[in-house]
């Protein structure tokens, strides 16, 4: 069906869409849309859901991996402090093995208090287990929901799925929207591990120095072969639905002699600023990445590269430019861009290819305007 | 005949609604409190209400702390003044969310530890600064953007938490009644130890009423018996003169209930859970003044 | 790409005019993103919100700087907030007014939004609903077609006196 929503909406429309068994949430901007349209579903009953309006985000996380382990499908939304509130749990729910699915609305952290878009929040959560896909568009966030459940739930995997939206630059906007029966292509739940009273175990029980890395292992392992489930399902959404997705979203970039890597709606902005700079002569490209857990293989040889972060790591550079550096032995010119909400345009975008310097670090704003 | 301050500590030009009963409480606050205080606000309206940087519309230092925070931030800025030999009044001022639901753990130990400041509850019965989301202190029957069929669940009885911990002073007031909130704000920073005041907050985008009509919501809430004002000093309870008279002769809850457009539709079996409740509530606190328990 | 900005205070129905407008632009067939900037939106405090309309997909994110048309719901904001920055040169200006109002070198239009609503008794909370009649306003100077104002009104709002708000305001409103 064709319609218009908000990315908030998508995201709950997509959740209703696969029938989680269990959602427990709580309250905060920019996410509050979604919790009070599952509890409204659940209310009229067109979700047969059960809705816990929990206490607080620690116990939202809490709730989700009990209701998890009994082999039930679960999800929850929240942004910023609340994630960073429920961060022991988040870290829980990916070393328990569950296919929890979160939305996470991207928003900066205080003090001094702060409700616009920031993926700091998010990348604090980059090393525990869980995997983190980031959206562009409404429709990006109703698709990347629907495929999460099956990602997480998928035996090679059998870990949580972070859905990312910028906080209030996707959240709260409206553009098109094409829901979808989605039928078998998320099938129903089946947790390998779930609780069940005729064959009992301990779960989570004390582990010793000679045993626990072994875990640690296996996560990693399943983060490995999620990479192929990832494209399998991304392929097979594009067969049944109609929209490829990947793990980057490349524009212009075949012949470009600069590509700007960003993440979230600064990666649409990027592809109106590389429009611009076509027309002034200027081979630009954009390339938005989606997936940061598991961290993407990239090819950015043979071109400049210039990276804008909407995060930091304090005393260590912006997160994408320094991972790219790693992984990929490229030498960005690293723009920290976009903290707290600060407004970037696509002329912003154009300025920082037209103005690049490898291997520097720019502070939009800070270091003057370019 | 209480005298009040003519000074402001709030300023104009805060970014409360029209109508918003938090600003007029914490204008009796701090008339009571004076200078030598400050005010600890974690996530609530109030964090918007104090204004954008580089701006605020506060006149005390305002220390804001994230949602679950407050009471634990407070305990420590109160052993580090005391350390100090100072005497700065430390306020918690907290909404119903920050304090019943996600604030309640470090509430407890802050209470249990008998640490000694005020903690003040302005209670809109909702998540006020997100949107008006239900909180563990929305009344039965309460429509709320997360409760769009009605809360089916009991309010919390807050002062009764508090109680638990026996404190040396417990009040509940209403922002309808400023003076008698400005008598108990100075009663209990004269005294040592963990103190409480539970503010009734009547909000009128939250509970769906016209800006205009906040006092007159306050009064109503308490002359029908929904609201009671008490003190429990050393644990002897006082009932205040408003509440008094309206035991005597209360107005119908349903003349509370049917000016709110978050009651709209109430079943009759919300309502009669709510009169029970505000009725059990009075009997309990009457007998505790009594001395008969 | 059509660029429009909406001045109005929190609670008078500015956010859901950006709304219920790329409902109707996106009935019309065209791409439409609307987005309200959000400082601290509480009642009465002067709210901005945008709409992005366009034949192709819209990858602009940004604020809009240079809005083709400004409508202003409540004048009063206009005391302290410049309501026609960035509007571009031939730009025009919708605005809620008993009488005709001339606006810098723009050319403006007004339409009593206020007078419309209050004839219809379309009040909520003591504000006027000034959100449904502006579509028809909106129509009327071939924004979007009459049609796709009444189904996006009624997609949203179940009571009628909402459509015919719109369609008075189409009537009223003078090009």
């Amino acid at each position: 069906m064709l319609t218009i929503a908000t990315g908030n909406k998508a995201v709950a429309a997509a959740v209703k869409e696969v029938k989680p068994d269990v959602i427990a949430a709580y309250p905060i901007t920019p996410q509050t849309e979604i919790v009070e349209q599952m509890a409204e579903y659940v209310t009229n009953r067109e979700l047969e859901s059960h809705y816990i309006p929990v206490e607080s985000e620690h116990s939202a996380m809490a709730a989700c991996i009990g209701a998890s382990v009994t082999g039930a499908r679960t999800f929850t939304a929240t942004s910023s402090h609340g994630l960073l509130y429920m961060h022991e749990m988040v870290n829980w729910a990916a070393g328990a093995r569950l296919p929890i699915v979160m939305a996470n609305i991207n928003r900066a952290i205080g003090p001094g208090w702060n409700v616009w878009c920031e993926h700091t929040d998010a990348f604090q959560e980059r090393d525990t287990g869980w995997l983190q896909v980031y959206v562009g568009t409404v429709q990006e966030a109703y698709d990347a929901t629907l495929m999460a459940f099956r990602i997480a739930e998928h035996n090679d995997v059998l870990l949580p799925v972070m859905v990312n939206l910028d906080g209030f630059t996707l959240s709260h906007i409206m553009q098109s929207l094409e829901t979808v029966s989605v039928g078998d292509f998320v099938p129903p739940i089946h947790l390998p591990h779930a609780i069940d009273t005729a064959n009992p175990a301990g779960y989570g029980t004390l582990t010793g120095p000679d045993e626990y890395f072994k875990f640690r292992w296996d996560i990693e392992r399943s983060m490995r072969d999620s990479v192929k489930v990832i494209q399998e399902t991304e392929a097979e959404f594009a067969e049944r639905f109609g929209r490829s997705y990947s793990f980057t979203e490349e524009y212009l970039c075949e012949d470009a002699d600069v590509v700007v890597v960003s993440m979230g709606t600064l990666g649409k902005e990027s592809e109106v600023a590389a429009d611009q700079l076509r027309r002034e002569g200027i081979k630009a490209g954009s390339m938005r990445l989606r997936w940061l857990r598991p961290f993407p293989s990239l090819d950015l040889s043979g071109r400049d590269i210039v990276v804008i972060d909407r995060d930091y790591s304090f005393g260590f550079g912006g997160v994408i430019a320094q991972s790219l550096k790693a992984k990929h032995r490229v030498d960005p010119f690293s723009v920290i861009a976009g903290l707290g909400g600060q407004e970037v345009t696509y002329d912003d975008i154009a300025s920082f290819v037209k103005e690049r310097r490898t291997g520097e670090e720019f502070w939009f704003g800070v270091n003057g305007n370019v | 005949m209480t005298e009040i301050p003519k000074e402001e500590y709030i300023l104009k030009c805060t970014s409360a609604c029209a109508g918003c009963s938090s600003s007029l409480i914490l204008r009796y606050v701090t008339k009571a409190a004076g200078e030598d205080t400050v005010l600890v606000i974690p996530a609530c309206c109030t964090s918007v209400i104090q204004g954008i940087y580089p701006n605020t519309a506060m006149n005390v230092p305002i220390y804001n702390v994230a949602f679950a925070a407050a009471a634990a931030c407070a305990s420590g800025m109160t052993e580090a003044f005391s350390k100090a030999g100072k005497k700065t009044n430390v306020i918690v001022y907290a909404g119903d969310g920050g304090t019943v639901d996600i604030g309640i753990q470090a509430l407890s130990g802050a209470f249990e530890r008998g640490t000694n400041f005020l903690y003040i509850c302005y209670d809109n019965e909702a998540y006020g600064n997100t949107g008006m989301q239900r909180s563990g202190s929305t009344p039965t029957g309460a429509r709320t953007t997360t409760t769009p069929g009605g809360k089916g669940h009991m309010k919390k009885d807050l002062a009764g938490i508090v109680a638990a911990h026996n404190p040396p002073y417990l009040a509940t007031a209403c922002s309808a009644y400023p003076k008698d909130l400005f008598k108990k704000v100075k009663k209990a920073l004269a005294i040592n130890g963990p103190k409480f005041i539970h503010v009734l907050a009547p909000c009128p985008p939250g509970w769906r009423f016209p800006s205009e009509k906040t006092i007159e919501m306050g009064k109503l809430a308490v002359k029908s018996g929904m609201w009671l004002l008490y003190e429990r000093e050393y644990g002897k309870v006082t009932i205040n003169g408003p509440s008094k008279a309206a035991m005597i002769k209360p107005l119908p809850i349903e003349d509370y209930l049917s000016v709110q457009g978050r009651f709209k539709g109430i079943s009759k079996e919300s309502i009669a859970i709510l009169k029970s409740q505000a009725e059990k509530t009075a009997k309990r606190i009457k007998l505790e003044e009594e001395g008969i328990c | 790409m059509y660029e429009i900005r909406i001045h109005s205070r929190g609670g008078q129905g500015g956010v859901t005019a950006a709304r219920l407008l790329a409902i109707a632009a996106f009935r019309d067939g065209k791409h439409a993103t609307a987005c309200p900037f959000y400082g601290a939106e509480r009642r009465g405090a002067p709210v901005v919100s945008f709409i992005r309309i366009d034949d192709k997909p819209i990858k602009v994110y940004s604020q809009i700087r240079t809005p083709d048309l400004v409508v202003v719901l409540d004048s009063s904001v206009m005391e302290t907030v410049d309501v026609l920055q960035g509007l571009k040169e031939g730009g025009k200006v919708l605005i809620n007014a008993t009488h005709d109002v001339t606006l810098g070198d723009y050319q403006t239009y007004a339409v009593d939004l206020t007078g419309i609503a209050l004839r219809l008794n379309l009040v909520v909370a003591g504000s006027p609903i000034l959100n449904t009649p502006v579509l028809g306003a909106m129509a009327k100077m071939g924004i979007i077609t009459v049609e796709s104002a009444k189904s996006a009104i009624s997609e949203m709002f179940s009571d009628e006196r909402n459509v015919n708000a719109a369609d008075a305001a189409f009537q009223e409103l003078v090009i």
